[in-house]
């Protein structure tokens, strides 16, 4: 059942609404477990779309396998989703950034927090990010070090390449995961493919890890198919690549290829003169699980990275 | 004065980022100034300049006392600027919520580290910043609560109102916040515009750094007294929302004494021209802020009123 969680008057004739489609049992018993699928925060990560359509066709196509409460939100920020904007048009802060919300604050932050309370008290919400316009991810989940204990265990089941567990950063405490985190929902941040495209491969990898989680929380009695094992990480063992000129960026290799330690990963050039500004090599050894696909670059430019001490 | 260059970063096509400096007087760190970091802050580089143009005479007269340095960055975002947008035109990122910066990371978070290399270690900073919600303010002197705050010192700006401001997790990037941890006795200062110029207000800023850097020692110069500071927590600010999205119509602006069930404003509806909803003041006091856009959303904060304060 589609359902309005929160909606505000726009000035001219529109409203603002976020809404959910709520699946439930065949048979409810008033006792099932709840889990959240929400994505599109960033109105310019759209790979959450293909997951939400294609776990709710899943779910429809055998409802009897369904044993608890699945809501799908498939876009929080649904000005930004349909203007092709990242943040909250008209609004100048990022929507990650302001979570729990404030009943008594700004619009957007009043909104926000009636989103947070309605999103507070899931057994599991899964997060589904797709970086930015700038960068590849390989499927993959983020995890803070403070909550790690609890959520790896749950990244694991979930069919993604890697488990990437990150330190702490106090900016980071306004985002929607840290804040139901924080109240006692457990909730997994997913990256993966890029900004303002669909990767379908990607997307089913998901679902099926959605379905395997649901299965061990005794939400989904249907099938599953095969799960991968993900390497678990740490911040010590990602290195980074940023430019340090600026130009146009032109990779060398692809997104979850092995690299050597000071392997040519990319160039960027100078398309006025015909020089190469800068050779781009790999720091370490490692898998390469992040790779810069938009070419014009600064100094500073995330041009990829890599996950060391992984073998072949 | 002498004019350096604190930053620079090259673009694959436009000229180079080039963020400069401007230095009086010589010896201690005494204070730094900086203007404009997000693109539409135009009144922020307006004061700059004007400040900019009063140190040089009045370092020409010999009034800025001896082993005392001004540093002053007018702006720091000119990229965004010159082509009309608010933050970083790249990525859209905002440099004022990368601070203290990394210079190995990305391209903002490396112009932050670049900037703030060369304006902390300074006794005193002062930024001239825009807040997230547009709007009008009463001129006033705002704080980060660190712990390390001297609402003292911010009343010597002569300014009618200091604000502090309880920090949330996104304050913690800002130039401001980072002075303080560094310490550095920081200032953010609020004119009563951002995208545009107001010659009252920017004459008020301009005097009120003049007075603040004289009274710390800094320059030998005479000005206005100025006001009192009162002394004000952002939480005592009453919020006033609106009911309902339409066409907003001001009715009091900001400085006003108003009183409780006052009209502070009307939404209109948008086609048929009626008023749809009155604004009424929920108690007694000052407007400190106000909306501003001629368009509202329902819930939008369109005012705050300094409670129970009088004229």
């Amino acid at each position: 059942m589609i359902e309005t969680v929160v909606s505000m008057e726009l000035p001219v004739d529109e409203k603002l609404t976020i809404r959910k489609n709520r699946i439930m049992p065949t048979h409810p018993s008033g006792e099932e477990k709840r889990i959240a699928i929400v994505t599109g925060t960033h109105g310019d990560e759209l790979e959450g779309q293909f997951v939400c359509y294609e776990l709710l066709r899943r779910l429809k196509a055998e409802p009897g396998y369904l044993k608890g409460i699945v809501d799908v939100y498939p876009a929080l920020n649904p000005l930004g989703i349909d203007s092709i904007t990242r943040g909250i048009p008209m609004f100048d802060l990022d929507m990650n950034r302001i979570f729990p919300g404030n009943e008594e604050g700004p619009m957007m932050e009043s909104m926000v927090y009636r989103l947070t309370e309605d999103l507070k008290g899931a057994d599991l919400c899964v997060d589904i990010h797709a970086s930015n316009i700038f960068l590849m991810e390989l499927p993959q989940v983020r995890i803070n070090e403070l909550t790690a204990e609890t959520l790896v265990p749950l990244a694991r089941k979930i069919n993604v390449d890697f488990v990437w567990v990150h330190a702490s950063a106090t900016v980071l405490e306004s985002t929607l995961a840290y804040s139901l985190n924080c109240v006692g929902t457990p909730t997994l941040v997913v990256e993966m493919g890029v900004g303002m495209r669909i990767t379908k491969t990607y997307g089913y990898q998901l679902v099926e890890g959605i379905l395997n989680v649901m299965k061990e929380m005794g939400v989904w009695e249907g099938s599953v198919g095969e799960v991968r094992t993900p390497v678990v990480s740490t911040d010590r063992e990602v290195g980074y690549l940023n430019a340090d000129s600026a130009g146009i960026y032109v990779p060398k290799i692809k997104i979850g290829e092995q690299v050597e330690k000071g392997a040519l990963l990319g160039e960027i050039l100078n398309p006025l003169t015909g020089d190469v500004e800068q050779a781009v090599t790999a720091p370490i050894s490692g898998l390469v699980f992040t790779r810069r696909e938009y070419p014009v670059v600064y100094s500073g430019s995330l041009l990829g990275r890599i996950l060391g001490g992984v073998e072949k | 004065m002498r004019k350096t260059e604190i930053y620079n970063m090259k673009s694959p096509y436009r000229e180079d980022l080039k963020i400069s400096g401007y230095s009086f007087g010589h010896g201690r760190k005494s204070a730094c100034i900086v203007g404009s970091i997000r693109g539409n802050e135009v009144q922020q580089l307006y004061v700059c300049s004007q400040i900019v143009r009063k140190l040089e005479e009045l370092e020409a007269a010999n009034a800025i006392t001896a082993d005392r340095e001004i540093l002053v960055v007018p702006s720091v975002n000119h990229h965004a600027m010159n082509i009309g947008k608010r933050f970083w035109p790249v990525d859209n990122t905002d440099i004022n919520r990368m601070f203290p910066g990394y210079d190995l990371g990305e391209t903002t978070q490396r112009i932050a580290a670049g900037v703030f290399e060369k304006v902390k270690d300074y006794d005193y900073g002062i930024q001239f910043a825009s807040f997230y919600m547009p709007g009008d303010f009463i001129p006033h002197v705002r704080m980060m609560d660190t712990g390390k705050q001297n609402t003292s010192l911010a009343g010597l700006f002569g300014l009618p109102y200091v604000v502090v401001r309880k920090p949330k997790p996104i304050d913690t990037t800002t130039l401001n916040y980072n002075w303080q941890i560094w310490d550095t006795n920081a200032f953010s200062l609020y004119t009563m515009e951002t995208d545009f110029i107001d010659e009252v207000s920017a004459r008020q800023a301009v005097s009120a750094v003049l007075r603040f850097l004289t009274r710390m020692g800094i320059l030998k110069y005479n000005s206005h007294n100025g006001y009192i500071s009162t002394v004000i927590g952002e939480e005592e600010l009453t919020s006033v929302r609106t009911s309902c999205g339409g066409i907003y119509r001001r009715l009091c602006h900001p400085g006003d004494e108003v009183h409780m069930g006052m009209p502070l404003a009307e939404i209109v509806h948008p086609y048929e021209g009626n008023v749809i909803s009155t604004v009424l003041s929920p108690t007694e006091g000052i407007v400190f802020f106000t909306h501003k856009k001629p368009l509202v959303t329902e819930n939008e904060v369109i005012f705050k009123i300094i409670r129970r304060l009088h004229e």
